[in-house]
């Protein structure tokens, strides 16, 4: 009775099921099927013997992982740069939003807006060639104006502390028109009437902003963190290979977890120290992202991811 | 007397607290969108600059000595750069069609409400947002197993698909009335017509901006050349940029590969600039005319979660 259910169910659903297909298809071979390839962290790789030949090592990957001494900074900077990144961005989109919504004619409003949205549309590699002119030693544009005003040029790309100011400069730069829209977009939802209310109470314009246009982003400001926070372990792998590439001299203050698998993986060619990384960055960003959504479920239900 | 005085103080310092705000808005808004437009012309601008004044004065807003040498000798033999374009064109329209009609064909079935097992498959694609196996073994696969190491599926599959266009397409394809796939099913169309004649056409505004985000990323598509192309004659645009900022002498050796005559005085600083032009010139002119599609999308998504 059930299993004649089923079959009915299977012919009934026949050209959805075909429709989906390749879909599924894509996604067990390009994730499902990696995942599975997991069990090369616990394994001795070597190249005749691939994913499933090669003899188990039980969880030596992890113990060289663990012992080098990278798996504490590359997690510590992956972490504090993200932590960096999530609130100046926000803090900045939040800031451009109100004013774009408060200042200016339609004409100003399109066209800053336009302008800031610019550097999310170009690629790493450009914003890399940009950082290269500004920050470059000998002919950077930076040194060139510290020259000009009579001042000592700086080596920025032998100064590693120079680069977490830098880096949190550059991701503020190129997601500022992003984040910026998705504000805006929630600032123009806020019920007028709201407005008018607090006009009729007597609040003059930055009184409006903190007490109405502020605590009305409350949700979509927690749902935009909260989402950030559960990718907390993940490094922008693009941003950190393109502004500092394979220039050890910076790595303490700039390696995150993405490059170090990278690193690791192409330069280095030590598959299982490098899938053991991966697979502890995983199992950390899995948990981040439990526990994310756990505090959603308990601050809104329906804004949940599941 | 007292009571008019009461109710026009307010009034002004209501209005000075307005300009106030409006001075602070155009001042903060005009400086930042400087600091985003700026560098493009800094780029541009030492493009355009002799190579001896780069090597004594740097790169500067305003080139005191203009040179199109940079350009002339990049353009002189062309064969790599178009190439590269041709090799981005390629990926960009083939993974952009094929992954639109992908993608809106997996919504499609996500959002029919009476699909049984909608949940659940749904659930199949969600998770593979929230754990991965990590770089090395997807990149074992690809290479070692698939053997598309130096091949342009390489540069396209990756791209593919993607779980939050799929989602962001699912919930827009949620809002179509279900009347109008009821009646199309009493007149006897099967779901993949309903989809493809009766879906589609509606959900033009979601394919603008899904085909719009996945156009952009194949275009500023490096990291998969980065890790699976070698060969030249695959090399994507902007990875061709990336190699070319970090090894001129690989550059040097390329154009001389392509027959070009190159002398020790190649303006290697202007060259990178005039690279970065070229690589992203197309995208900052179409930029005008494409952005407020994404905008539209971001609101979508924004809104609808």
């Amino acid at each position: 009775m059930k299993r004649n259910g089923f079959i009915n169910d299977l012919i009934k659903y026949r050209a959805i099921l075909l429709m989906l297909t390749p879909a599924v298809l894509f996604f067990l071979l390009f994730a499902y099927v990696p995942m599975a390839g997991i069990i090369i962290a616990f394994k001795h790789y070597d190249y005749a013997g691939g994913i499933f030949g090669s003899a188990w090592n039980g969880l030596d990957n992890f113990r060289f992982f663990f012992e080098s001494g990278d798996a504490w900074r590359i997690t510590r900077n992956t972490a504090l740069y993200n932590i960096a990144f999530i609130v100046v961005n926000n803090v900045l989109q939040i800031f451009t939003a109100i004013l774009l919504f408060e200042v200016g004619g339609k004409w100003f409003r399109k066209i800053t807006q336009s302008i800031l949205f610019l550097p999310y549309f170009i690629s790493w590699v450009v914003v890399g060639a940009i950082a290269y002119n500004l920050l470059n030693f000998d002919i950077g544009t930076v040194n060139s104006i510290l020259r000009g005003i009579g001042m000592e040029p700086i080596d920025i790309y032998n100064t590693p502390a120079y680069w977490p100011y830098i880096l949190t400069i550059v991701s503020a730069w190129k997601m500022l028109g992003y984040g910026t829209v998705m504000y805006l977009a929630a600032i123009t939802s806020i019920d007028t009437e709201m407005y008018e209310a607090a006009e009729i109470d007597g609040a003059n314009v930055f009184q409006r902003i903190l007490k109405v246009t502020i605590p009305n982003l409350y949700p979509t400001v927690i749902i935009l963190v909260l989402l950030a926070v559960g990718n907390i372990f993940r490094g922008d792998f693009g941003m950190f290979y393109n502004m500092i590439g394979n220039n050890g001299v910076l790595f303490s203050s700039t390696d995150v977890i993405d490059t170090f698998v990278f690193r690791s993986l192409i330069t280095s060619n030590d598959i299982g120290m490098s899938a053991a990384a991966g697979v502890f960055q995983s199992v950390l960003g899995f948990t981040a992202i439990m526990l994310v959504n756990y505090s959603v479920r308990r601050y809104d239900k329906d804004r949940a991811l599941f | 007397m007292s009571g008019t005085e009461f109710e026009t103080k307010p009034v002004r310092s209501a209005q000075r607290d307005r300009q106030l705000l409006s001075v602070i808005g155009y001042i903060s808004l005009s400086v930042l969108a400087a600091l985003c437009i700026l560098p493009f012309i800094l780029i541009l601008s030492s493009s355009l600059s002799e190579e001896s004044t780069i090597v004594t004065k740097g790169y500067q807003f305003f080139p005191s000595a203009f040179s199109f040498e940079p350009y002339k000798i990049l353009f002189q033999y062309p064969e790599q750069i178009i190439r590269a374009y041709s090799v981005t064109l390629a990926v960009t329209a083939i993974g952009t069609a094929l992954g639109l009609f992908l993608t809106a064909m997996t919504a499609y079935c996500l959002s029919r409400r009476d699909f049984k097992w909608r949940n659940q498959f749904s659930f199949f694609f969600f998770f593979t947002t929230l754990f991965s196996g990590g770089l090395v073994p997807w990149y074992l696969l690809v290479v070692n197993y698939l053997h598309m190491k130096d091949t342009i599926l390489a540069l396209i599959l990756p791209l593919l698909l993607n779980v939050f266009y799929i989602i962001v397409m699912k919930s827009f394809m949620s809002n179509i009335p279900e009347a109008i796939v009821e009646s199309a099913k009493i007149d006897g169309a099967g779901d993949f017509l309903i989809f493809l004649r009766l879906i589609l056409p509606l959900s033009k505004p979601a394919l603008a901006t899904i085909g719009l985000f996945l156009a952009l990323g194949y275009w500023n598509d490096w990291y998969n050349a980065l890790l699976f192309v070698s060969d030249e004659k695959l090399m994507p645009l902007q990875y061709y940029l990336y190699k070319m900022l970090g090894n001129m002498d690989g550059m040097r050796k390329a154009m001389m590969g392509s027959g070009a005559v190159v002398t020790n005085v190649l303006p290697t600083e202007g060259l990178k600039m005039a690279m970065t032009v070229v690589a992203s010139g197309p995208i900052l002119v179409a930029y005008p005319f494409i952005q407020k599609y994404f905008v539209k999308g971001l609101t979508i998504g924004a809104v609808k979660g």
